[in-house]
């Protein structure tokens, strides 16, 4: 029999991408709600940026405080994708195995965590871009400013793809969580999976409409806005 | 009464002998006429009988007991034996297990993986003393849900559908699997083992072990005796992320592996 290693770190690096895949679900999850304030009015949103930039706290802005926010983000995003990379296919031999394991099998989670797989990379490059762009102009968010970057900075295909990327694997990743450690099991394990399912594509479904309805009002206060402008011009 | 005519069965099977030189991977086609309450055991029986007499394939206790008849059922890894054929398609796929060494068309060679397997693991009670390997001595009485609990983790037929069901184990050979780790949560459960969580580390403690499943619940939807894998595994890991995280595992009391076992 060969021996083991009695190493500990599979279990730091199985509870680490865990913990930091959780934070970065939960942050979503909020995130895309916070963002949505903008249905209730350009008046909503500003209140949503003015709280987040610590104005009712401390009595002035402090975008810096969306700076740090982005910097503990990134923080745990790397780490997160870091972790998740030593599970992904590493050779093109694995990749092909996995994927003809896939097609044969067409088992759902099996399926789940190719699609976790494809969003998580997207990711990379969509919501590196994203991070950064907000790290380094915290104060250029608002319901105007933000609309304007939508809109006139060509946001908008980043965000559309950045938004079904980000909430397939959130919310796949938490039903997958759930299940890794046992969570919520109740008596009926086999009960609480099939339900937890559901929950999971009950929630992709609305936050992916609430996430499209949000876009489109960025979009069409941007297109106003520049409209506005156009006629401003012109007089 | 409505007399219907019985279905036409296509049985596509994938052939392959490695031992036959020259032999390549190729479909052979059977049409057979459905009878009722047919299984896959009565029309792979019927093809070799009637079609074919040199069709390979694993067939004991046609019960769902030994394990042995485990395949790809339309890509799906189930027991040939426990299908009726009612439950499938006109169109019906056959294909060995995959990750098993192949013995030839439907037949795999799962024992000799399992055979590794439990080796590894070490399966078997583990006891410190010597005097409780003493046969006469009479055994310990054994809470009856413990007992219970243990036994249907026992239930395990070894069939390998689980294996290859597993997209783990189709992309890092050296994991141990959803059998696997359901024979350490058994031992992990019963009292006559003195082994501890720190020695079970050592076994599956690592990406080959429980921190290698990657929760896909392939193993936990094909396994024919509905075995509770999926909680089992989430158990496992708990208790090896309590003991990776909180104990010294180099210098743990592990319970010395003599080779008397
Ligand atoms: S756990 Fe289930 S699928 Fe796996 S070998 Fe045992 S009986 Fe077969
Ligand atoms: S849950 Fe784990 S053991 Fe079961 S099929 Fe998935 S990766 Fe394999
Ligand atoms: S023949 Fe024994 S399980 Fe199918």
């Amino acid at each position: 029999m060969s021996k083991l290693h009695h190493s500990r770190i599979p279990a730091y690096l199985d509870v680490t991408q865990s913990v930091t895949g959780l934070l970065l679900a939960l942050f979503i999850v909020a995130h895309i709600i916070f963002e949505a304030s903008i249905l209730l009015g350009p008046g909503a949103m500003e209140k949503m940026t003015l709280f987040f930039e610590g104005y009712y706290l401390f009595g002035e802005r402090h975008p810096i405080i969306i700076t740090i926010l982005g910097i503990i983000i990134s923080a745990l995003f790397l780490v997160h994708a870091a972790l998740a990379i030593r599970k992904i296919p590493s050779t093109w031999h694995q990749y092909r195995t996995f994927r003809k394991h896939m097609k044969r099998f067409r088992h759902d989670d099996t399926t789940l965590w190719m699609v976790q797989v494809v969003t998580g990379f997207a990711m990379f490059y969509l919501g590196s871009v994203h991070i950064y762009m907000m790290m380094a102009n915290p104060s250029k968010i608002g319901p105007y400013l933000s609309a304007q970057r939508v809109v006139e900075g060509w946001m908008w295909p980043l965000y559309l793809a950045l938004l079904f990327c980000v909430v397939l694997h959130a919310f796949i990743g938490l039903y997958r969580l759930a299940l890794k450690w046992g969570w919520f099991e109740g008596s009926n394990y086999r009960q609480s999976r099939r339900i937890m399912k559901r929950i999971m594509r009950a929630a992709i479904l609305i936050y992916i409409v609430i996430g499209l309805a949000s876009l489109g009002t960025y979009v069409s206060i941007g297109l106003d806005a520049g409209q506005k402008r156009i006629e401003k011009a012109q007089q | 009464m409505n007399e219907q005519s019985p279905r036409k069965l296509t049985i596509n099977i994938l052939r392959y002998d490695p031992h036959v030189k020259g032999d390549k991977p190729h479909v052979d086609t059977f049409e057979i006429e459905e009878a009722p309450g047919m299984t896959l055991f009565i029309v792979l029986n019927d093809i070799r009988e009637h079609h074919d007499a040199s069709l390979k394939f694993d067939f004991v206790c046609r019960a769902g007991i030994c394990g042995s008849c485990g395949m790809l059922i339309n890509g799906r890894p189930g027991l040939a034996c426990s299908t009726l054929t009612s439950k499938l398609p006109d169109v019906i796929n056959l294909a060995p297990l995959p990750v098993f060494e192949l013995i030839g068309d439907l037949s795999v060679y799962n024992g000799k993986w399992m055979r590794g397997m439990n080796e590894r693991l070490e399966t078997w009670i583990h006891q410190k003393e010597k005097e409780m390997r003493d046969i006469n001595r009479i055994e310990e009485p054994m809470d009856p849900d413990l007992s219970e609990e243990i036994y249907e983790l026992d239930r395990c037929i070894e069939c390998g559908c689980c294996v290859a069901g597993c997209g783990t184990l189709q992309m890092n050979e050296n994991f141990v699997g959803a059998v696997g780790l359901n024979k350490i949560a058994r031992y992990r459960l019963d009292p006559r083992d003195e082994r501890e969580d720190a020695d079970y580390y050592e076994l599956i403690g690592d990406e080959d072990g429980v921190f290698g499943c990657m929760t896909l619940l392939g193993c936990e939807d094909v396994c024919p005796k509905k075995l509770p894998l999926q909680s089992k595994i989430a158990y496992l890991r708990r208790q090896m992320v309590k003991i990776g995280l909180t104990k010294d595992i180099h210098k743990c009391d592990c319970l010395e592996h003599d080779e008397e076992y």
